[in-house]
């Protein structure tokens, strides 16, 4: 099982390649939407990544309760750890 | 009924990435194809195709905006750049002024099938992402220039088969002409891939002549054996005269024929009568005699008999006039959608810098060549007045003619 930090640091390499923001930007507490400048389409595109990063599929609804990276990653590495257990 | 005049044009093609490449190209007799092994994998009969470089459009335009063009919309992003800085055209003016966009493409092959390949794959439609279904839409140029220029006007894509570029333009003449318009983007785009062309190769339409592949197009030539698909894209900005002067900006050309006509028979066989109307038409509505054109930039795309059909149409049309022809596709290949564009734009480097450019690998003429003007090598000439043909699949020809832009006729 991966730690952690190992995973947010993939997820933020993904997520800095994908949506062209700057690292520094990426903290826990910063809004996940407005930093990475996400619009309803972009949503679509943030499934995709994490399907091709993580291998598991994502609903864009399950998006609403995320709103800090923080949440982003509490959302994201249990099902990382779930997909390694099956 | 207004005056249209040329303030703008710009390419992206096999001959070079920009108008100053392409002009030496074109006064050099430089051939733009080479021997593409993938297509050859692919299962392509033949191999060859115009060369033209991927281009890397990150730090010139956003995410957003990148991941909703295809590779044509990326070659037409790049022309109407360079147009658009050629006729001073800034953001800000064509933000604040009404301004449109009609560009001719006909086909979006590499976006479908790669969507496609994802939607197979993973069973799940969301995963070929937010950008794809504005890729795979034939209007896909022109959403994605109006949505980057912010373009206000009128906004639609023309499918004409081989003649688009050339019908998108005689369309915005025609609505500047008419007074609903008073600048309009124009173009043509013509995607480039080894999926986009692979069932046009299985008509046995292409060229074999794998061996030299810069000699395979020979329009006109005895020996010639099929065309060689090629792409990129080309943009003339047309504007009324009214618009041009009030914003001081440099004139290239005036637009003063538009012909067209249906051909109304075989689905890919040329007739001799179709383009005869669209050249009359012109000429008519030009108010010009046909020795009043100095030069004609033919459809010709080296297959055996779409060649003939119109060197019979410019021998009926032009008869003893005689003036000056060569077909640019014996360096470009042919550029489908974007050639009616694109053969505009050449049209215009060769009157600007007062040349013809050689119709290359016309070696041995037929017995229908042979009753036209058509220049082997480059040749200087004053061109006062420009003609230049395009047909395509379903018998469709356009014919658009242009005027050198001086004091004189400005009066």
């Amino acid at each position: 099982m991966k730690n952690a930090d190992a995973i947010i640091e993939r997820i933020n390499g993904f997520l800095v390649e994908e949506f062209e923001v700057e690292p520094s930007r990426i903290t826990p507490e910063a809004n996940l939407k407005t930093t990475l400048e996400l619009d309803s389409l972009d949503y679509i595109d943030l499934v995709v990544v994490i399907e091709s990063h993580l291998g598991f599929k994502v609903k864009p609804e399950d998006f609403q309760g995320i709103v800090s990276f923080q949440d982003f990653y509490n959302y994201v590495i249990p099902r990382v750890h779930t997909k390694e257990l099956v | 009924m207004n005056r249209v005049v040329i303030t703008g044009i710009g390419i992206y093609s096999c001959i070079g990435k920009n108008l100053d490449e392409v002009r030496d190209s074109l006064y050099e007799g430089h051939s733009g194809i080479v021997l593409d092994p993938v297509r050859k994998a692919f299962g392509y009969r033949s191999g060859l195709t115009g060369y033209v470089e991927k281009p890397n459009l990150k730090g010139m335009l956003d995410r957003r905006a990148r991941i909703t063009l295809p590779d044509q919309g990326e070659y037409a992003f790049l022309a109407t750049t360079e147009a658009m800085r050629l006729a001073r055209l800034d953001p800000d003016w064509t933000e604040k002024h009404i301004f449109g966009i009609i560009y001719g493409n006909d086909s979006t092959a590499k976006s479908v099938i790669e969507a496609i390949d994802i939607m197979r794959e993973k069973k799940d439609t969301m995963l070929v992402g937010s950008g794809s279904v504005f890729q795979t839409m034939n209007s896909t140029v022109t959403m994605n220039l109006a949505t980057i220029f912010k373009l206000r006007g009128i906004n639609f894509t023309v499918s004409a088969a081989c003649a688009s570029g050339s019908h998108a333009i005689g369309l915005g003449y025609h609505f500047i002409k008419t007074g609903l318009e008073a600048s309009i983007v124009c173009g043509g785009a013509q995607e480039t891939g080894h999926y986009s062309m692979g069932n046009f190769d299985a008509l046995s339409a292409f060229s074999t002549h794998e061996s030299e592949p810069t000699k395979a197009s020979r329009p006109f030539d005895r020996h010639r054996d099929g065309l060689i698909p090629s792409g990129g894209a080309a943009t003339v900005i047309l504007e009324s005269l009214e618009s041009a002067q009030g914003r001081g900006a440099p004139i290239w050309g005036e637009v003063i024929g538009y012909g067209f006509s249906s051909n109304g028979a075989h689905i890919s066989n040329p007739t001799v009568e179709g383009p005869v109307r669209a050249l009359r038409m012109a000429l008519q509505e030009a108010g010009l005699r046909p020795d009043e054109v100095d030069y004609i930039n033919a459809h010709a795309t080296s297959t055996p008999a779409g060649d003939s059909s119109e060197a019979r149409a410019l021998d009926e049309v032009f008869g003893s006039a005689r003036p000056c022809i060569s077909s640019t596709k014996s360096m470009t290949g042919h550029e489908c959608w974007m050639a009616g564009a694109s053969e505009i734009v050449y049209s215009a480097l060769m009157m600007r810098d007062s040349f013809v450019a050689p119709n290359i690998n016309f070696e041995e003429p037929d017995e229908d060549s042979a009753r036209l003007n058509i220049i082997k090598k480059s040749l200087g000439k004053d061109i006062n007045v420009f003609l230049s043909n395009s047909f395509g699949f379903g018998g469709t020809n356009s014919t658009l003619i242009v005027r050198k832009w001086d004091k004189l006729t400005a009066l």
